[in-house]
């Protein structure tokens, strides 16, 4: 600590301060960053199989029949969308009890989920997976689904849909790297902090929309870095961080005697 | 950045003088002086000075190449198309006309420190006041028009030029207050575009909603029915008074307070979206805990229960827009909003 308390007056003594405020905001945001996950289209159902399944690693939360216990919401009439939504994008089975419930790899592949959700289907009547033509993003209309988008979903997630905070931990994902079908069974089911966005609000045409704006967006910015796209929060520190830190440097350069 | 720039307290003969004693403070500093000065490599050392000489060249010569640069970008890398040779057409633009700026302004600031004379120099200001004979003339020649203008001996002419002068800044002010002061009815905050009967619709489409379409969960986005023909051309001002967030939750979730309890329908409830704080588009709401909240300054309301605020600075609740349905099963509005929506200004009671 003396060799460094002893070194606080050099003349590099400032860079070397602002690159470590470089590196330390950058790694926090490669930390913190929530990410997702996707996987393939699906295929045909099996009740028992689904059943089978759902008794070894659902019923724990959601009781044996998927009545719900203990706070744990009931399955009866989620319908197939929620499961889909929920077990692809790894956010069920649930890790760790917590404000939200993170994506991760899926536990799951393509085929038990499906027979997960054709068994979650079969309780009760719910919204189904969307066809692939209904998540085709080359078949939406981007400039009204960004109409769409702006009135409905981006005060949360973002003009871009790149994600941002809510209320004590809870968090609106990035929809950046999310499939096409799972921002689809997302707008349809409103899993967890999300509200529901059913066909009479948003028709699957409009979703479908959103679908082809949100696809637009992943062709980049055409200015250089999207500093992550959050925002004047994430804007504004690049620019007092590093804008300011730049002029700084410049000033006391041309200030400077030269030796 | 070194030491010797700092005049150095008591290093000097005019320092010791500033000591204090016993709390008294001299009459008057010691002008400190100009540091010692002291010579820099480039003044004594030959070599030095041409190193600092090709530094300067070679910055200016990275400002020449990065015009060319720029010039090679603008013919060469088009924006083209798509979003990606947008996005390297302007790194490209960007990068070499900052080397061309930059390369100019580093290389004129080091050629300054480094090669061009640092001697300190001090140049005493001149006298501001002129001599008394320059002084005596000019209040001569003053003096000799007032004689002439016969001011002082005619008094009707002094009273004309005085109004004259007074009268004429009103063109200018009359115009300016009376458009200022155009429409002060200030009781048109106090209204929106809601009333009896008005069907509640989907923003932006304008479609109106049956009450069966909102299940539990949902949130829509409502304007008032027939916004842009009831609207006229301040429709989107209007609009900006009458939006509404309208959800739906399990009716025993609701808690209402009796004189409210006819104001939603089965489990949905409508409340402005225009915060209390200071008027930002409320619309961040968590489907499972009811909460909604302000992205601005992160102002929780509990639509739960009245829209009261849990957290943050808006100081009242969200205003309610009493909601029903029609013969036809579409919402409406019972009437306008109770209260001003928005933020509080002065003519609002609380």
């Amino acid at each position: 600590m003396k060799a460094i308390a002893a070194r606080r007056h050099h003349r590099f003594a400032p860079v070397v301060l602002l690159a470590l405020a470089l590196v330390l905001t950058g790694g926090l945001y490669a930390a913190l960053a929530p990410s997702a996950e996707g996987a393939a289209a699906p295929t045909t159902d099996d009740v028992e199989a689904g059943r089978a399944l759902f008794v070894a690693n659902c019923a724990t939360c959601h009781g044996v029949n998927a009545e719900g216990r203990d706070n744990n919401p009931t399955l009866i009439g989620v319908g197939a969308a929620a499961v889909d939504f929920q077990v692809s994008t790894g956010r069920m089975p649930m890790q760790l009890e917590g404000p939200q419930a993170a994506a991760k790899p899926p536990q799951f592949n393509r085929e038990q989920i499906n027979q997960l959700a054709a068994y979650v289907a079969s309780l009760g009547p719910g919204p189904a997976v969307p066809s692939a033509e209904q998540v085709d993003p080359a078949l939406g209309d981007p400039a009204n689904g960004m109409a769409i988008f702006r009135t409905n979903c981006a005060m949360c997630h973002g003009a871009i849909g790149a994600g941002g905070a809510l209320s004590e931990g809870k968090y609106a994902p990035s929809l950046a790297q999310s499939r096409p079908t799972d921002i689809y069974t997302a707008m349809l089911t409103g899993p967890q902090s999300m509200p529901v966005f059913n066909d009479a609000n948003i028709t699957p045409e409009e979703k479908r929309d959103v679908i082809a704006f949100l696809e637009e967006q992943r062709n980049g910015s055409p200015g250089g870095t999207t500093l992550g796209s959050i925002g004047p929060v994430g804007e504004g520190v690049w620019i007092w961080v590093v804008g300011m830190g730049l002029l700084i440097a410049s000033a006391v350069w041309i200030g400077a005697k030269s030796s | 950045m070194t030491n010797e720039q700092t005049p150095q307290i008591g290093g000097t003969a005019g320092g010791q003088d500033l000591a204090r004693t016993e709390g008294t403070v001299p009459a008057r500093f010691e002008d400190p002086g100009l540091p010692e000065h002291r010579l820099r490599q480039s003044d004594v050392d030959p070599a030095a000075a041409k190193r600092a000489e090709r530094q300067v060249v070679a910055m200016f010569a990275i400002s020449i190449l990065g015009t060319i640069g720029f010039l090679l970008a603008y013919f060469l890398v088009r924006p083209g198309e798509t979003v990606a040779s947008m996005r390297i057409s302007n790194i490209a633009l960007g990068i070499s006309l900052f080397l061309a700026m930059f390369g100019i302004g580093a290389a004129a600031v080091h050629w300054a420190k480094t090669l061009m004379s640092d001697h300190e120099r001090q140049e005493a200001r001149h006298p501001q006041r002129s001599d008394a004979a320059t002084r005596e003339a000019a209040l001569d020649v003053l003096r000799q028009g007032a004689e002439d203008s016969g001011i002082g001996r005619r008094g009707v002419l002094k009273g004309a030029v005085v109004s004259a002068v007074a009268l004429a800044p009103l063109t200018v002010a009359v115009p300016l207050i009376g458009e200022v002061g155009g429409d002060w009815n200030v009781s048109k905050f106090r209204h929106t575009l809601w009333e009896r009967g008005k069907r509640l619709a989907r923003d932006p489409s304008g479609e109106p909603i049956r009450a069966a379409d909102v299940t539990i969960g949902s949130v829509f986005h409502v304007i008032p029915e027939n916004l842009r023909e009831e609207g006229g051309s301040h429709w989107i001002e209007e609009k900006a008074k009458a939006v509404v967030l309208m959800v739906r939750m399990d009716p025993r979730d609701l808690k209402e307070t009796p004189e409210r309890a006819g104001w939603s329908y089965d489990g949905i409830v409508a409340y402005s979206k225009i915060c209390t704080h200071v008027g930002c588009p409320v619309a961040l709401y968590e489907q499972q805990t009811h909460h909604l909240l302000c992205p601005c300054h992160q102002s929780t309301f509990d639509m739960s229960d009245g829209a009261k605020v849990v957290f943050g600075p808006a100081a009242r609740p969200l205003p309610q827009l009493p909601i029903t349905v029609d013969d036809d099963g579409y919402l409406i509005a019972q009437d306008d909003f109770d209260e001003p929506i928005g933020p509080s200004y002065w003519e609002r009671l609380r």
